[in-house]
Formats: C-alpha cells, structure tokens, sequence
C-alpha cells in the first residue's frame, strides 16, 4: 500500500502544549499555551502577571526618591538604565537641569548597561538555540563590568545610583582608567563572539527567515528598542528625543531590513559596538564639575555636600515630615517622558497633584508590549522557533509584570 | 504639525467632543468625550498629516472625589514620520464605566486594555478577549483604583489561603519506620 493510502485513514487531534511558567527558555516566569498542529503553532496564549509586585500603586504611596530603588528592580539586568529614566522623567517634570558632569556619568553608566545587557541576551539566546560556548565567553565581559559598577555605586545590580538632579557619587580616575582599558579591548571580543555564532549553519538556519514582521506592523503592535529596529524602522529614543549627555555623542543607529530573528541579532551586535563608541566619547569629553544639581529635590537620600537633615530626627523620619507637611512641593501636572533602555522605550508617566508623591505613575514597558505581540510572531511557526522568539523580543518578566 | 495645531484641527472637526486642551512642559494633552473616541483616534491614526501610527501607552487615572467623572484613559501617540506627541484623554464615569476598543486601529492596544480593565475596572467595548492580565483570573477588586488599600483588602485571595492549608495539611505528615 502507498504511504498516502495508509495516511488518509489515520485519524489526527490538535495538542495543547503548556510551556512554562518554570522553563529554561522562558527567561523568567513565562506561560505558553500552544494549540499545535502536528509541530506546527496553530495559536500561542502569553500569561504574565507571575511576578507582579504593583511597583505602579507602590510609587503612588512613596516619595519621588524613594520609589527609585523600586525601577531597580523592574529590569533587574539593566537596572542602571531603569534609574536613569525614572530621573529623567521626574527631573522633566520638576524642571531640573542636572550638571554636565552628571549627565556625562549618566550617558556612561546606561551604555554599559546596555552592554551588560546585550551580551547577557546574547549568551542566553546563543544557549536556548544550542550554542553554549558563546554563553562562556561574553560572561567574562559581563563579569567585568559589574565588577566596575560594584567599584562605584558598591552594587552589582541593583545600583540605585542617579539621583533627581544628578547622581549620588562622584566616578574616579581608577575607575575610568579601567572602563578605558575595557573599550579597548570590547571590540576585539565582540568579533569574537562572532566568530563562534556568524557561519554556524545551525545557527542561520534557526534565526533566519524565522519571526518576520514588517515594519508596519511592527510599529502597529507597539514594538520598540532593537526589536522595531530589527524590522527597517530607525527610531530612537535617545536620537528622536535626546536625554541626558546623548546629543553631544557621536553614534549610529543600526536598522535591520528583514525583520526576521537575524537582523535583530545584527542589530544588537552592532549596538554593542555604538555603545561602546559611545563610552569612550563620554570618557574624554567629560567635564569638571558638580554632580548634583543645586535645586535637586531636599527630599532626597544622602548625597555628597548636600545632606540636609532636621537635627534630632532620622533620615527616613524627615523624608516622611516633610512629604506630607508640604503640600506644594512639586509642580502640579503631567508629563509622559521616554528613555531608551536596553529593551526598547521605556515610558514614565507622571501625573503629580504638587505633592510630594506622585498621584499616578504609569510605567509603560517595552517587555510587557513586546510579550504581547508574541502570538503573532509564533504562528505558523515550529515549536522549535518559539525558544527563539522569545529570545529574540529580549523580555524581562520583572519589568513585563511590573 | 505643531501640538497646538493638531488640538485645534481636533476642535474643528469634531467640535462637541473636545472638552479641553491643556499644555505643561510643551506637551498638549486633550481631554475628549468618551462616546466618538474611536473615530477621533481613528482620524488621528489616518490623517496623512498627522499619521499617528503608534500608540506608545494607554492607561488609567482615577481620580476619586477629586474630578468628575472619576476616570480617565490616557493614549499617548507617537507618529513615526513627523516625530510628534499628543495625549488624547477620555472621561470615563463610574456609573457607566466603559469605553470603546482600539485594538482594531492598534493592535498593541490589546494588552494595555487588558491591563487597564485589570486595575480599574473599566470595560473596553469590542475587545476580542477582555481577561484580567496581571492578577489572577477569581480576583476581586480593582488594585489601582485609589479607594482600594496598598496592603490589598483584609480577606486574603482564595489561591493564597489555599496554599497556606495545603502547606498547614504536609506539616502534618509523620515519617514512621
């Protein structure tokens, strides 16, 4: 009998597959409900929530310093950059106008997150896809640059490091002696990583062709940071609206053409190399001065030369006085500010009433938004392809689920 | 198209519906009506010389005894090709507290909808799949809503005293032999 004959009797059901909410690949607590035909995705229904800690109604109910250690925590992986968003947008709204010297030290410690970010999505999505040696080497250079930030802010992650007006302290030569020394020797390593991954045929033929979305659409689901940019759309947040020290820097935005997991591969492989363009610039551009604004907010943690305190009265005391006694501390309005993390713009939302706590913080994430286009990347798709797309949005379920 | 421009185009086409235009810091926010929000987004998303084509959030105010009507949801645009901002808000009251779906102009819409039904109850009509997001599925209340307390309400969540008797019932096991 004909294979076809025997085929055409033979009964077929669709499968429910359920991935997560524990799964290697997931990147955190993911669920996946695939409806599959054969091994062929049919539908795929995201559930997220697993880590929601109400960050949004935690901030209503904090001071504007205090609710900074909560971003840390959002995207626990690019922390650094989470901080500096949240004081660019509540120094937006305020009105402050941070040093030069600050803003030099903020531009360089968001590039070396986005480094540290980049290449620790480069050694996972490398290891989901089966390439583990790659994983080795660009946590050698993630070693090394959380051991910089440990020299200066004394955390290796979660650095609470800018404050509103500036940052807490000052950097020193040994440090940028240090980070000079490592962007000279990056560029070497990223060529390196490249040599493990760029002619491997597994591994162009799992990235290539694999999760196209056009530009139109791309932008239609709200997609942004390298995952829009993957697609041909050149946006940038610290181009379009720069922030910070970004509009005395000299880079490149690299944009993909096809949109497939491949050119958002290039695309964040390129950016290593702008950021670290970036770091040097800021390196030897950075100026003499102070680091913290004059009119920073006095409700703030102890920053060098400006500790204010009432005498007889702890710190955290005097925070909570103080917020509460004064009605009128902040400018009454809303402003909507964006920054350009590792991930994809990141949004803060501020409605302030003018005192001294946020009436309503809305954080838009880039995970929470590029999670939700995931269905429309997995259909059609072999189950095989769904380690890679998620790979390929770069999500962080802290900051999806907020 | 400066901000300013766009509120006042908005004014002349759809002139009962717009209620008022405020500017803070350079940024134009517009509060609408809630009833013809679809067709003034979906004129903003349309119009060749505005082609606001993503939607960068959509989120919820409440603002409880402090404004009528209570609620508020936020869309902040973004348009790719002429690099502006605009904030459209529409007024949602608690007696009637529901809206029109966008997701068929944005689909990234979807999730923030959801998201927003999740934490302060209001409804978005036309939505294909209107289900809490973040909280779990049998959760009740609204957590953003400002009446709703930061220790959440007194009476723990079903899932949770389910899993503090389970974790009580294996305390008891006794291991024999």
């Amino acid at each position: 009998m004909e294979q076809m004959d025997i085929e055409k009797d033979l009964q077929t059901k669709g499968l429910i597959l359920n991935m997560g909410p524990q799964h290697p690949a997931t990147h955190g607590v993911l669920r996946l409900m695939l409806h599959l035909d054969g091994e062929t995705v049919v539908k795929c229904t995201p559930y997220v929530g697993y880590l929601h800690r109400g960050t949004e109604k935690l901030c209503e109910n904090r001071t504007y310093i205090s609710a900074l250690p909560l971003m840390d925590r959002l995207d626990y992986i690019s922390s650094m950059a989470n901080d500096v968003g949240y004081c660019v947008a509540v120094e937006r709204l305020f009105g402050i106008e941070p040093p030069d010297r600050a803003k030099y030290i903020r531009t360089m410690m968001c590039e070396m997150t986005r480094i540290s970010s980049h290449i620790l999505w480069l050694a996972t999505h490398a290891l989901d896809m089966g390439a583990m040696s790659v994983f080795l080497h660009s946590f050698r250079e993630r070693e090394w640059l959380l051991d910089l930030f440990e020299m200066i802010t004394g955390a290796r992650l979660t650095v609470s490091y800018p404050r509103i007006g500036g940052v807490r302290c000052d950097v020193n030569r040994e440090f940028l002696e240090s980070l000079y020394k490592f962007t000279e020797e990056f560029p070497k390593r990223i060529e390196e990583y490249e040599t493990l991954i760029d002619q491997n045929r597994i591994w162009l033929q799992r990235t290539k062709g694999i999760g196209v979305i056009s530009a139109r659409d791309a932008i239609n689901c709200g997609l942004t940071g390298p995952t829009l940019r993957g697609s041909g759309v050149s946006y940038d947040v610290r181009k379009h609206e720069p922030y910070d020290a970004y509009d005395q820097v000299d880079f490149e935005v690299p944009v993909g053409k096809n949109g497939d997991v491949y050119d958002r591969y290039r695309c964040r492989m390129e950016e290593l190399r702008q950021s670290n363009r970036i770091i040097r610039q800021c390196i030897k551009k950075m100026p003499d001065g102070p680091i913290l604004a004059d009119n920073s907010p006095e409700l703030d943690m102890p920053a060098e030369g400006h500790r204010k305190l009432i005498p007889e009265m702890s710190l955290s005391h005097a925070c909570i006085s103080l917020s509460d006694e004064c009605e009128s501390i902040a400018p009454a309005g809303e402003f909507y500010s964006a920054v350009e993390v590792p991930k994809g713009e990141l949004g803060f939302y501020i409605l302030s009433d003018g005192s001294g706590k946020p009436y309503r913080m809305r954080l838009r994430s880039p995970s929470f938004v590029h999670a939700s286009a995931l269905p429309r990347l997995c259909r059609g798709h072999m189950v095989a392809d769904v380690i890679a797309l998620i790979g390929t949005i770069d999500i962080v379920l802290g900051e999806c689920d907020r | 198209m400066e901000p300013t421009e766009i509120a006042g185009l908005l004014k002349e086409r759809f002139p009962m519906e717009v209620k008022e235009v405020t500017e803070f810091r350079g940024q134009v926010s517009i509060t609408v009506k809630r009833e013809r929000i679809k067709e003034i987004l979906r004129f903003l998303h349309d119009a060749p010389e505005l082609s606001f084509d993503y939607l960068e959030d959509l989120c919820g105010v409440d603002y409880l005894s402090k404004k009528e009507p209570r609620f508020e949801v936020v869309y902040h645009l973004y348009s790719m090709e002429h690099r502006k901002r605009i904030r459209i808000k529409a007024e949602v009251s608690e007696d009637d507290c529901a809206i029109d779906s966008v997701v068929n102009i944005w689909e990234g819409a979807d999730w923030h909808e959801r998201e927003c039904f999740d934490m302060f109850g209001i409804v978005f009509k036309g939505h294909p799949d209107l289900r809490r997001i973040l909280m779990p599925e049998d959760w009740e209340g609204y957590p953003l809503r400002k009446d709703y307390p930061v220790e959440g309400p007194e009476e723990k969540w079903r899932g949770f005293v389910e899993v503090l008797r389970k974790a009580e019932d294996f305390k008891k096991f006794e291991l024999k032999g």
